[in-house]
């Protein structure tokens, strides 16, 4: 079926695969990367295509166990139909219920949408990655399987949709093929929000059915609920972790490079993603330099499960989403902590500060900041002497979505930059209008399959492009090293992956890290060349 | 009373009851999560590039001050010009601004016509020779009522062709949507006609909302506005039970929504809220959840190492 053809019904098609992306069509990429093609998306080993269905679009990414008879689809399809009716319940989804109403009901199809979402417009506009169609599948079968009549009107009102296996398997996929990071929702003329309705989704399929990604349910909250971080890093591990990485840190930088931990009563309590642990340790010694060197009173904490800022429910599940964020609560209020700061990781920003909102109660309703307004303090009120040419190189800035979109943290980070790097510039665009790095709501953890291919050749399509486009074509000479600071840790892992991807180290010496490496490489105290640019890739 | 007037009282008490309804729904469901996206025009002096009271240091600590001015400039931009679809979707707004306006005019005759209605209940006469301010009024129902009529209809008339020319418009157009425009162009056309034809200075309208408000029989209508008075009275019945009602929404979508940033204070109004739907029962049906428990006791039990 060609890509033009696919509507919206035919989710309910009796076929193989309803969609087969063809790379050929995917938008050029700038300069150096005008000839570069793409080979095709690699197919998935028989031993999954015989277990997992990939029904939407050949690409795996959420392992959707395909049914052995039909009575089992049956009887999934019924289970799917009872989990839409706890979606629309005042007790089972009153977290998301009345957003979830609004943005169900009062969806006028204009499709302005889809302009604004970089995976349908980096896909080539592939039908089946329009904002719009995976929506409208949810509201046609509410319309249709749940509203009072919805069957007999359903051809009038356009809820012309038959609920099969085919159906929720594909909708389970599709739900998968969205960052949520709710830049159609910005330029929705309604305020409908077709990411908060991929979020509820994945919910169902969660909450009801078990249906999630392995990396975000059994190897992400599950694994932090159960060993402390998603990481696997268990608090005795992260001792030992610890230990070597305040020694590197301190010969790195010839600075005090301390790592407190369950210092009860200091003023701040930092939460890291774990993986910065791990694959980004000099992240961990940045923050622990700079806030020595400021004289601040802070901590991490060792207990279980509040040393890893991680949350992956907030993109799948509310409820583990919810135990995973009163872990934290719990860890900020057992230290007595003044406020819990937040480190570089966009999701546990918004997890934490955004809906945490309204899950931190009582006495665990511990103040939290974002590290964008500490450092912003440090940096510019001068606690921390800097010297501006080290960081004379072009540096630009990616903007986290759960930080900028969805929170509204915008100037600080840029305050930062402007003070430090000489030849910082902008994206096109930025700040609360950026394209998500397409390693979003998980996305950058998934290295499963072939979905990593499809993550670096579609969803982080248009990060790839604003990246390119923000160095000028002399800059962009393998001779000059260039930086894209980007203050997350998914992000960078995605940017990493990218980087990877289209080797542009060796074509183009752009190197990606966060913003306290850019701090740290300009004190004047520390030793200098704390960006090691062959070993930051 | 005569059945043409029965019906236009069914149709308004429908659209309101309709309405209110709808708005209920929105308005009493559970207090939910944060789920705001910036720009959020009330953010006084950091609207304008996005930014929120989350960018100050110890931000728990200071005062919020909240730009009001801003946001109703900004609800104004929406309402009246349509400014959303501008910014994203100009093919759009070409003609949903002058359906959207022509609506508001139309409106604004209604409220007129009654205006005038009220006043001829008195001794005063709404005619083009009647006075300043009568006149005033007489000319202002007919130039609402014509600009109101010819933008609508032409709106509409836009829209659907929007709607079936466009290939991924028609893809997500339904009967429901081609009927909708239809009907406005309809009710334009019609109501358009009625005037030019048979009540130009709108005075047998004007009569006909007297007789409503006043809960007489009206007197001989032509057929022409018989079929007005039909046409206008279903379309306002019509409008509430569809997603045309999105203007109800909207508030919502905006307000409880999207612009939603007020923080959860330790002992606030709204904690007590949050912790009582801590109370709700979870009923979610996967392994990992009991679904017997409340929302309190499923987030808080310890997940056992396996």
């Amino acid at each position: 079926m060609s890509n033009q053809d696919i509507k919206v019904k035919d989710i309910s098609r009796k076929t193989d695969q309803l969609f087969t992306l063809d790379t050929k069509e995917l938008p050029k990429l700038p300069y150096p990367y005008e000839d570069w093609e793409e080979p095709p998306i690699g197919d998935i080993s028989e031993t999954k295509q015989a277990k997992y269905e990939t029904n939407l679009d050949g690409i795996m990414n959420v392992q959707v166990p395909i049914p052995k008879t039909d009575a089992e689809k049956e009887q999934l399809v019924a289970k799917f139909l009872v989990g839409l009716r706890k979606l629309l319940s005042k007790d089972s989804n009153w977290t998301f219920l009345q957003p979830l109403m609004l943005s169900l009901d009062n969806c006028v199809k204009c499709n302005t949408c889809s302009d604004a979402c970089p995976i349908f417009e980096a896909s080539g506009r592939a039908e089946i990655y329009r904002p719009l169609f995976r929506s409208d599948i949810l509201r046609r079968l509410v319309n249709k399987y749940i509203r009072p009549g919805g069957k007999l009107t359903a051809k009038f009102t356009g809820a012309d949709i038959d609920l099969n296996w085919e159906t929720i398997s594909r909708l389970a996929q599709l739900a998968y093929r969205c960052t949520l990071c709710r830049r159609c929702a910005q330029t929705c003329p309604m305020g409908c929000d077709n990411g908060l309705l991929s979020r509820e989704i994945r919910k169902l399929f969660s909450q009801e059915m078990g249906i999630a990604p392995s990396e975000l349910h059994e190897d992400g909250t599950i694994k932090q609920l159960t060993t402390g971080s998603s990481t696997g890093i268990t608090p005795l591990a992260l001792a030992d972790l610890m230990e070597f990485t305040e020694e590197d840190g301190e010969e790195r930088t010839g600075m005090p490079c301390k790592i407190p931990f369950d210092k009860s009563g200091a003023d701040i309590l930092l939460i890291h993603n774990a993986g910065e642990f791990l694959s980004w340790p000099e992240n961990i010694q940045a923050f622990a330099v700079i806030f020595e060197a400021a004289g601040l009173s802070w901590t991490l904490s060792s207990d279980f499960v509040g040393y890893d800022s991680v949350n992956y429910g907030l993109f799948y599940d509310d409820t583990q989403y919810a135990r995973v964020t009163l872990k934290h609560a719990e860890t900020a209020r057992k230290l007595g902590v003044k406020k819990v700061v937040l480190g570089e990781c966009g999701h546990a920003h918004k997890a934490a500060m955004a809906i945490g909102d309204r899950i931190w109660l009582g006495e665990a309703n511990i103040p939290r900041e974002s590290c964008m307004v500490t450092l912003e303090d440090i940096v510019l009120n001068g606690k921390i002497k800097v010297d501006p040419e080290r960081n004379y190189f072009p540096v630009t800035v990616h903007d986290p979505c759960n930080i900028t979109r969805s929170m509204g943290i915008i100037e600080p980070q840029r305050r930062v930059l402007r003070k430090i790097c000489p030849q910082f510039r902008e994206m096109t665009p930025h700040g609360v209008h950026n394209y998500c790095c397409g390693g979003g709501s998980g996305f950058a953890i998934m290295q499963s399959n072939n979905f990593p291919s499809w993550r670096s050749m579609v969803s982080g399509r248009k990060k790839m492009a604003q990246i390119l486009n923000a160095f000028t074509r002399e800059e962009l000479d393998p001779k000059v090293n260039k930086y894209v600071c980007a203050p997350c840790s998914n992000c960078k892992g995605q940017i990493r992956d990218l980087f990877n991807y289209y080797d542009i180290w060796e074509r183009c010496h752009i190197q990606y890290s966060g913003l306290v490496e850019l701090i740290v490489n300009c004190m004047t105290d520390a030793k200098e060349g704390f960006i090691d640019w062959e070993e930051f890739h | 009373m005569v059945a043409i007037q029965y019906l236009t009282i069914i149709s308004v008490v429908v659209a309101f009851a309709a309405m209110i309804i709808k708005a209920l729904r929105y308005a009493t469901a559970p207090q939910s999560m944060r789920w705001e996206l910036y720009p959020v025009p009330h953010e006084k002096g950091k609207a304008e590039y996005g930014g929120s009271y989350l960018e100050e240091l110890n931000w728990w600590t200071k005062p919020r001050h909240k730009d009001l001015f801003n946001e109703l400039k900004e609800m104004a931009a929406e309402v009246i010009l349509l400014k959303g679809v501008f910014n994203h979707n100009k093919r759009a707004w070409c003609s949903s601004w002058p359906f959207h306006f022509g609506l508001y005019l139309c409106i604004g005759w209604l409220v007129l016509l009654l205006v005038g209605a009220i006043a001829e209940s008195t001794d005063v006469r709404v005619t083009a020779y009647g006075g300043t301010v009568w006149q005033v009024l007489y000319y202002l129902t007919a130039g609402f009522g014509y600009a109101g009529l010819v933008l609508s209809g032409v709106g509409a008339l836009g829209l659907l062709i929007w709607r079936s020319s466009d290939a991924a418009m028609r893809k997500f157009s339904s009967p429901i949507d081609y009927f909708n425009l239809v009907f406005f162009v309809v009710v334009a056309v019609v109501t358009l006609a009625a005037h030019l034809t048979a009540d130009p200075g709108h005075a047998a309208m004007r009569s006909y909302v007297h007789a409503m408000i006043t809960l007489v029989p009206v007197r001989e209508v032509g057929t022409l506005l018989m079929l007005e008075i039909v046409l206008i009275s279903l379309l306002i019945m019509w409008i509430p039970l569809t997603r045309m009602s999105h203007f109800v929404a909207k508030y919502f979508l905006y307000h409880s929504v999207r612009w939603e940033d007020e923080p959860n204070k330790r002992g606030s109004k709204l904690e007590k809220v949050l912790l009582g739907q801590l109370g709700r029962k979870i009923g979610w049906g996967a392994p990992h959840i009991d679904s017997e428990k409340t929302w309190g006791e499923a987030v808080t039990e310890d997940i056992k190492h396996e």
